[in-house]
């Protein structure tokens, strides 16, 4: 009698627990998708507002939908409108910024990948002090280097051009590169590298023979890494550069700004996508790698 | 000749990237440290002035207005990152459908720049046509929602936003902890009879103290040197009530003229910076040591 009342409750009891959870689970699902809209909803409110006339946009609300494809703000935000004076619009920045990030990202990229492979496979007394001494220049707030840079790139002769914010990239991003490479190389196993050197095998062809072919991911994460951070890069590129040579943050907030009339805002949406679009596409493409760089380069000036 | 080139192969492809940062880093903050201590104005001068910059800097009332924006946008930005992330990365860890996809809208904000995301919010937190219109045109006629043009409230757009952006990379560091952690541990747990809030609460989060820990770093770097979004979102208007510390910097220097007020303003974001990140990369080395 009453071992069948105890299982009965027993039963009463999982029964509800299996009520509890899926109720647990529902619940889950819901903050889970609660939070995905916060972090959607600008990204749709961009699009949306991109593609509406102003007049919609006075008369609906951020959610509502556009009532058709209309892709003139883009085309205002990437062309302009064609008349001469205060017509700014997004096209020769975008170059800029393309001239700016490709040398920047292979060039910091390729003394990395120099500097890692020494420090893990041609080690000398001292190195890992030299490490740290690179390693340091993740962390500076930049601020504390602003000003002599600016002088220094004045007394070069490249302030205000698109070579001296290659220049700027490269230099502030050797550090991270060191670090994503030597973290890497350091895994490979010295022995390949000594029985190389036995075979007579010199300092670039063990490099270019046994390292580079196995560093495809690590190349990846860096030139991923390099691109996003000089791509979304402002501070630099407003102090160092503006008007023509200004990369296309620095455009975007100008043309967001500068609007003198009538604010339009499905231009600015149309603009910031623009911005924002090459970075997005990789990030979307090749997240996995994004996401390692993310997690070990964070800490940045 | 050629031996000692050979020789000293590895020494002298790593000279360029020495130089490169001793001289841009290094020779450089050593120089603005030095200017700190000059009565600069448009042009830097070179004879010591003493620390009349520094006390110039703590008696602006400008100054003291960025440092106070820092301190409320740093402790809020630290607390809602934390609880945002740590929330969703246990909420993912449960064995959920379409992780993928949503791990990757949480984090897709950190793909893109500040002055983008900037000009969005913006465009969202403004009066006349934003959220505010929204909820009136919905029915909420007396729904306000003006903190971008309020002075006191605008710095918590800032946090608005930048938690937004943030939050998805906190979610990530946990759950990359969180998955490292061996199974082993949390089946021994539930056998002995825990619930899943215990076995979260009592064994894995304080498990997650490496990651607390880096998070802050992170938070904290971030929020000293944020710069780029409250220049998109507000430009530390209404007024200057949203003055930050980078920001007060880059104008002392570049539309002041001030070179060597914002020479000091940049040393303390540097001493700022240091506090938080020596003692890491103390335990970070001291870590990697011991392994």
């Amino acid at each position: 009698m009453q071992d069948s009342f105890k299982s009965s409750s027993y039963q009463q009891l999982e029964q509800k627990s299996k009520y509890t959870n899926m109720f647990l689970r529902w619940f889950l699902y819901f903050i889970l998708i609660l939070f995905a809209s916060y972090f959607i909803f600008p990204l749709y409110v961009m699009v949306v507002t991109s593609l509406k006339t102003m007049e919609e946009i006075r008369q609906g609300t951020l959610l509502s939908w556009p009532s058709g494809l209309n892709l003139e703000s883009w085309a205002v935000a990437w062309g302009g409108r064609g008349y001469g004076a205060g017509d700014t619009f997004l096209r020769p920045y975008f170059w800029n910024s393309i001239k700016m990030v490709v040398p920047a990202v292979f060039f910091s990229t390729f003394i990395g990948a120099m500097t890692g492979y020494v420090l893990t496979k041609w080690r000398f007394k001292g190195d890992q002090w030299v490490f740290l001494f690179l390693l340091f220049g993740c962390f500076i707030p930049f601020q504390a280097i602003l000003l002599p840079m600016a002088r220094t790139l004045g007394v070069l002769g490249i302030s205000n051009s698109v070579i001296g914010l290659v220049l700027v990239h490269t230099v502030y991003g050797i550090p991270f590169t060191t670090l994503f490479f030597r973290n890497y190389y350091i895994s490979v196993p010295t022995e390949l590298v000594k029985a190389a050197r036995i075979d007579g095998a010199g300092f670039f062809k063990i490099f270019f023979k046994i390292l580079l072919p196995i560093s495809a991911p690590i190349i990846v994460v860096t030139v991923i890494w390099q691109f996003t951070q000089i791509w979304n890069d402002f501070l630099f590129g407003s102090t160092f550069s503006f008007g023509e040579a200004a990369p296309i943050q620095v455009a975007l907030n100008n043309m967001v700004l500068s609007s003198t009339s009538v604010k339009e805002y499905n231009v600015d949406m149309a603009s910031a996508i623009i911005a924002g679009i090459p970075t997005l596409i990789v990030y979307v493409l090749a997240g996995k790698y994004f996401i390692r760089g993310l997690t070990s380069g964070a800490v940045k000036g | 000749m050629f031996k000692w080139l050979e020789k000293n192969l590895p020494k002298i492809v790593m000279a360029p990237a020495v130089g490169l940062i001793g001289w841009f880093v290094y020779g450089f903050v050593l120089w603005t440290l030095y200017i700190s201590f000059t009565n600069s104005k448009i042009l830097p001068k070179y004879e010591l002035w003493g620390f009349g910059q520094y006390e110039k800097l703590w008696a602006s009332r400008k100054w003291l207005i960025a440092v106070d924006n820092l301190l409320i946008f740093t402790a809020l930005f630290l607390i809602f990152c934390v609880v945002i992330g740590i929330i969703l990365a246990i909420f993912l860890d449960q064995k959920i459908r379409a992780e993928g996809l949503l791990r990757t809208i949480y984090l897709y904000p950190m793909a893109l720049s500040f002055i983008v995301t900037g000009t969005a919010w913006k465009w969202i937190l403004n009066p006349t046509l934003g959220i505010q219109k929204m909820f009136r045109d919905w029915g909420f006629e007396n729904f306000t929602f003006d903190w971008l043009v309020d002075r006191e409230m605008a710095i918590y757009t800032i946090v608005i936003a930048g938690v937004w952006q943030s939050a998805g990379f906190v979610m990530a560091l946990f759950l990359a902890g969180l998955r490292s952690v061996e199974d082993e541990i949390v089946k021994a747990a539930k056998i002995d009879g825990a619930s899943l809030f215990t076995v979260y609460w009592k064994i894995l989060l304080p498990m997650m103290r490496p990651v607390f820990f880096t998070s802050f770093v992170i938070l904290v770097h971030i929020s000293i040197k944020s710069y780029d979004l409250i220049v998109a979102l507000t430009q530390g208007g209404p007024g200057i009530s949203t003055t930050m510390p980078a920001l007060y910097m880059t104008q002392t220097a570049f539309h002041k003229s001030q070179v060597g007020l914002s020479a000091a303003s940049a040393m303390m974001m540097f001493m700022a910076v240091a506090a938080v990140i020596i003692p890491y990369l103390y335990s970070e080395l001291r870590r990697e040591n011991a392994r």
